[in-house]
């Protein structure tokens, strides 16, 4: 590690103002950002450095992704294995998925990593660790047999499009994972729905359909049980099957703090109400699904724990929080049951709400504003 | 733009050949004053009634922008609009019922946006802020040059839509002849749909800021 530390040091000059290579600097900021802890200090006033910086952030946020990963790496040897009627136990299933996945988790990086080194290069600024989630998340919203340029296409038009323009990270208005994954569903939707795709190599006798397939398309009676859907063994988006992966992440972020739990709350009680009120109206077999059933179903409890508590596109005030989360639920479950073109409503309700996070927050502020001036003014009065 | 151009000038003067080219590129009526947008999402999924509607507005406006130079001393200011409206509303059905007779199939594609040219505001602003002030021939310049600074952004986003979207150029299967299917290559769908179209013109639009530096607003 010294030896690393006294030959970046070494090099560094010719990346400062002046140096040789003056032009990479970001690059070799970058680097060594990822390598050591950076040794920048605040020069004028007194400001306070939190110790919780973004790359911490973002790194537990990584962190809570693994179990997702690795489970959905070996549900999708399993999926493959049980589709094929062939046996296999836990470590070939394991290896299999990891074989499937780890490209698309490479390709997702590498594309990624390029695009952000560029934008930063080109405009001079730092590169910043706000693409290591990102990158991490888009293959586990991929189904398993995505061709590999689509996911590159998909995350180069998502950080491009979705962040780069607006002006990097911090500033993106829509989750760029989401962008990816919105952009791919409409771009190619023979990839990205259908029951073709949810099983690496399915033979055609065997039946594909994840949940909230079958139940689009009226056969609620093959849903899989309860506890199947809450384990995660069952075809679905590569990180997205297994509840209980989930809800270890969701425990990491929540106890470190990283993400919101009122958001995470409100997308709850979002989904739990509309399907409430759906089981109340109960017109098809569809709405007849018990409410909580819906949560374990899908993508709602991955778009829920690590999407819609994005820090950067969700809202910023308390109140904001719970409104915001809540409509994500509430949509959510409405376009899933209501809308044969989208089976699954959670990438839509959360980027629908992604644009209106900015309006929710204004209108909050406006109203403490207002409650605030009124109270002043009962007090003068 | 509105000043009135000398009487002696020659036909192509700086001035004069002006009026032709800043709508091209500096003052161009879709990037620059973001006019004409909607047209220019709904036809460019495909190359051919791009460039059949750019041909249309080309006519449109460069006949109608010298016919409004020609009335403009008789017109009452009261009721300009309305004569600029009927003047608009007679070209466009000529082109709608040429394109009827001689470009069925493209007529059809284009449906009601033949018709919409009238509302097209690229139309009324420039019979208002040029042929209104301007002799016959400037404005015929003026008309064709903003037609055209319409008409190649509209084409430049029907090629793209067409050759990503459906894979081919003005329904020649490109990609299909190179063999670009057989390497898993997919058309893209999104291409076709009109946001698509949007973020084209947006692709353009950071191209021409990123070259003409000054274009860029200061916030």
């Amino acid at each position: 590690m010294k030896g690393l530390r006294r030959y970046l040091d070494k090099i560094k000059p010719n990346f400062e103002k002046g140096g040789r290579f003056e032009k990479l600097h970001s690059t070799f900021e970058a680097f060594e950002s990822f390598l050591f802890v950076p040794n920048s200090v605040t020069l004028t006033g007194s400001h306070i450095r939190d110790a919780v910086d973004l790359k911490r952030t973002m790194s537990i946020v990584v962190i809570a992704l693994i179990p997702t990963l690795l489970f959905g790496m070996w549900n999708v040897g399993y999926q493959h294995f049980i589709a094929n009627g062939q046996e296999a136990n836990l470590w070939q299933n394991f290896w299999f998925g990891f074989l499937q996945v780890m490209p698309i988790v490479i390709v997702s990086y590498v594309t990624g990593l390029a695009i952000e080194f560029g934008f930063a290069q080109a405009r001079g600024h730092a590169v910043n660790e706000g693409f290591l989630v990102t990158g991490m998340l888009i293959p586990l919203i991929m189904p398993p047999d995505v061709p590999l340029w689509m996911v590159a296409l998909s995350t180069a038009f998502a950080v491009i499009f979705g962040k780069e323009v607006f002006g990097g990270t911090g500033m993106n208005i829509l989750n760029p994972a989401l962008t990816a994954r919105a952009f791919l569903f409409f771009a190619y939707p023979k990839e990205m729905s259908g029951d073709k795709v949810w099983i690496v190599d399915k033979p055609d006798a065997f039946s594909g359909a994840t949940p909230l397939g079958d139940a689009m398309i009226g056969e609620v009676d093959k849903i899989p049980s309860a506890m199947d859907m809450f384990l995660g063994f069952i075809p679905g988006s590569i990180g997205e099957t297994s509840t209980l992966a989930i809800i270890i992440g969701a425990l990491i972020l929540l106890f470190t703090g990283v993400a919101s739990w009122r958001i995470m709350l409100s997308v709850l009680v979002g989904g739990l109400l509309m399907g409430l009120i759906f089981n109340l109206v109960a017109l098809n077999e569809y709405m007849q699904i018990p409410a909580w059933e819906h949560l374990i179903m899908g993508g709602f409890a991955f778009g829920a724990v690590y999407m819609a508590t994005d820090p950067v596109t969700a809202t910023q005030t308390v109140k904001g929080k719970y409104i915001y989360g809540f409509l994500i639920g509430f949509f959510a479950i409405m376009v899933r049951v209501f809308n044969p073109a989208f089976p699954e409503g959670m990438m839509m309700a959360i980027l629908f709400m992604n644009v209106f996070a900015p309006l929710i927050d204004h209108y909050v502020i406006e109203a403490n504003i207002r409650k605030r001036r009124k109270r002043w003014q009962k007090a003068i009065n | 733009m509105s000043a009135e151009v000398k009487e002696r000038d020659p036909l192509f003067s700086p001035k004069n050949r002006k009026l032709l080219s800043t709508p091209l590129n500096r003052d161009n009526p879709i990037t620059v004053q973001v006019l004409g947008v909607c047209s220019a999402l709904a036809v460019t999924a495909k190359l051919e009634p791009s460039v059949v509607l750019a041909l249309s507005v080309v006519f449109v406006l460069g006949v109608g922008n010298v016919l409004i130079s020609l009335l403009r001393k008789t017109i009452a200011p009261r009721i300009r609009i309305i004569v600029q409206l009927t003047v608009i509303a007679t070209l466009v059905i000529l082109v709608d019922q040429f394109l009827l007779a001689f470009a069925y199939d493209v007529s059809k594609q284009l449906s009601v946006f033949v018709g919409l040219i009238i509302t097209n505001c690229i139309i009324m602003g420039r019979f208002e802020a040029f042929g209104m002030a301007n002799k016959p021939w400037p404005s015929f310049l003026d008309g064709i040059g903003n037609a055209l600074g319409y008409g190649w952004i509209l084409i430049v986003v029907g090629f793209f839509r067409e050759l990503l979207g459906s894979g081919t150029v003005w329904g020649y299967p490109v990609f299909e002849k190179i063999g670009l299917y057989n390497w898993g290559y997919e058309n893209n769908g999104m291409m076709i749909l009109p946001p698509m179209a949007l973020i084209v013109v947006g692709i353009i639009i950071w191209v021409q800021r990123s070259r003409v530096r000054d274009l860029i607003e200061e916030n």
